[in-house]
């Protein structure tokens, strides 16, 4: 019992170890990405959830990150990526491009 | 308004591209409007389909289910292109001598598959499944005037369909003794981009995860994402940051394809031969 507490109370405070291991989260609110920039570690393969709350459909797209995946309203889409080599890899919602954009740095 | 017509066209450019090609390359075969608006629209119906049940197909396979679906339809498309190809190698001579002989009919034993019926449908459902979605969203959730949404729309399909209005009678202006020769070439490129596509989303969704380096970068020469560099992704399959299995791949696709049609077309390719009346005219 005190062992599953402990993990409880890990999970719960999102203790770093367990962090690590968790999907990157991106979110879509207001046609725009949440947050716009993120940072992740170079040469490792990424998975990153996107959850739309918005009502609209939305194509998370990148040439650079070589990503078109699109996400219904309402839903979330899990986008698996390329261990990056260091640099800034920008990606856009193509339904919105006007407001939705962003970039991964990749470090 | 403006933004509707301009992402909807973006869509539907690809099919646009390819009902262009194919309508060029079925030149002088009978029923091939038929064969083309039989493809469409069932492209169109599968489109309605498959954006309803999207969110259900994306959940399939861990999440992959939309880009597994995707490599699947582009393969699918591939390997019809090449039957044509193979197809038109055997027989193109005789079709393109029987365009020029007025009154010749080609013989119903000389009819080419449906397969490219089949291309122009699978352009139609994965692209249009893309733009159902998006109006789809914009009418659910915006509230933006469903009016005129509902005409940006219409614009863009009507802008998609001069693209493939353009093609085709740019390739109608090619003499036919050459005509099947040019559309042959383009349907190899066409197929090989398509599977080099194809290799992009079964990366993505987790599978064929080698050689994913990008050999080189020419986003600043030309974006993928301006009018000029999404036209030569759709023709010959380029990309800005190619890797290593889509090269490998996009040059296999088309050794394979020439390959069969010389196998098959005993050596004289499509179109190519200027051949004497009177000689390889099957009656």
């Amino acid at each position: 019992m005190p062992r599953h507490a402990l993990l409880l109370a890990l999970a719960l405070t999102g203790a770093p170890t367990l962090a690590v291991a968790a999907p990157l989260e991106l979110v879509i609110e207001g046609r725009a990405f949440t947050p716009a920039e993120l940072r992740v570690k170079a040469g490792e393969p990424i998975e990153l959830r996107v959850v739309n709350r918005d009502a609209t459909a939305e194509e998370f797209e990148s040439s650079a990150l070589k990503v078109e995946k699109v996400v219904a309203g309402h839903s979330e889409a899990m986008v698996r990526i390329r261990p990056l080599k260091p640099g800034h890899y920008k990606f856009v919602g193509e339904y919105h491009e006007d407001t939705a954009h962003g970039v991964i740095i990749a470090e | 308004m403006l933004a509707a017509a301009l992402i909807v066209f973006r869509e539907v450019i690809e099919a646009g591209l390819i009902v262009g090609i194919v309508l060029a390359a079925t030149r002088g075969v009978p029923g091939r409007g038929r064969m083309v608006a039989g493809g469409i629209a069932g492209g169109v119906l599968g489109a309605l389909l498959l954006a309803g049940f999207a969110q259900q197909i994306a959940a399939l396979f861990e999440g992959s289910g939309a880009e597994l679906f995707n490599a699947a339809v582009l393969l699918a498309a591939v390997v019809m292109l090449t039957w044509h190809t193979v197809w038109m190698a055997r027989h193109g001579r005789a079709m393109a001598q029987s365009l020029r002989a007025v009154g010749a009919r080609i013989a119903a034993g000389e009819r080419p598959p449906a397969a490219l019926a089949v291309v122009i449908g699978l352009a139609v459902l994965r692209e249009g499944s893309e733009v159902v979605l998006f109006l789809y969203g914009v009418l659910a959730g915006s509230g933006a005037p469903a009016m005129n949404v509902a005409l940006g729309g219409v614009l863009g399909l009507a802008a998609g369909a001069a693209v493939a209005a353009l093609i085709y009678a740019g390739l109608l202006a090619i003499p036919v003794a050459r005509l099947f020769a040019a559309t042959n070439t383009l349907i190899t490129l066409l197929a090989a981009g398509m599977a080099a596509q194809a290799v992009a989303f079964l990366q993505q969704g987790g599978l064929a995860q080698v050689w994913q380096a990008p050999l080189w970068d020419t986003s600043s020469m030309l974006a993928e994402s301006s009018l000029v560099g999404r036209l030569l992704h759709t023709l010959i399959g380029y990309t800005e940051q190619p890797n290593g299995l889509q090269l490998v791949v996009w040059l296999a696709t088309i050794a394979v394809i020439w390959a069969l049609a010389q196998a098959f077309g005993g050596g004289a390719s499509a179109g190519r031969h200027v051949a004497t009346p009177g000689t390889g005219q099957r009656a």
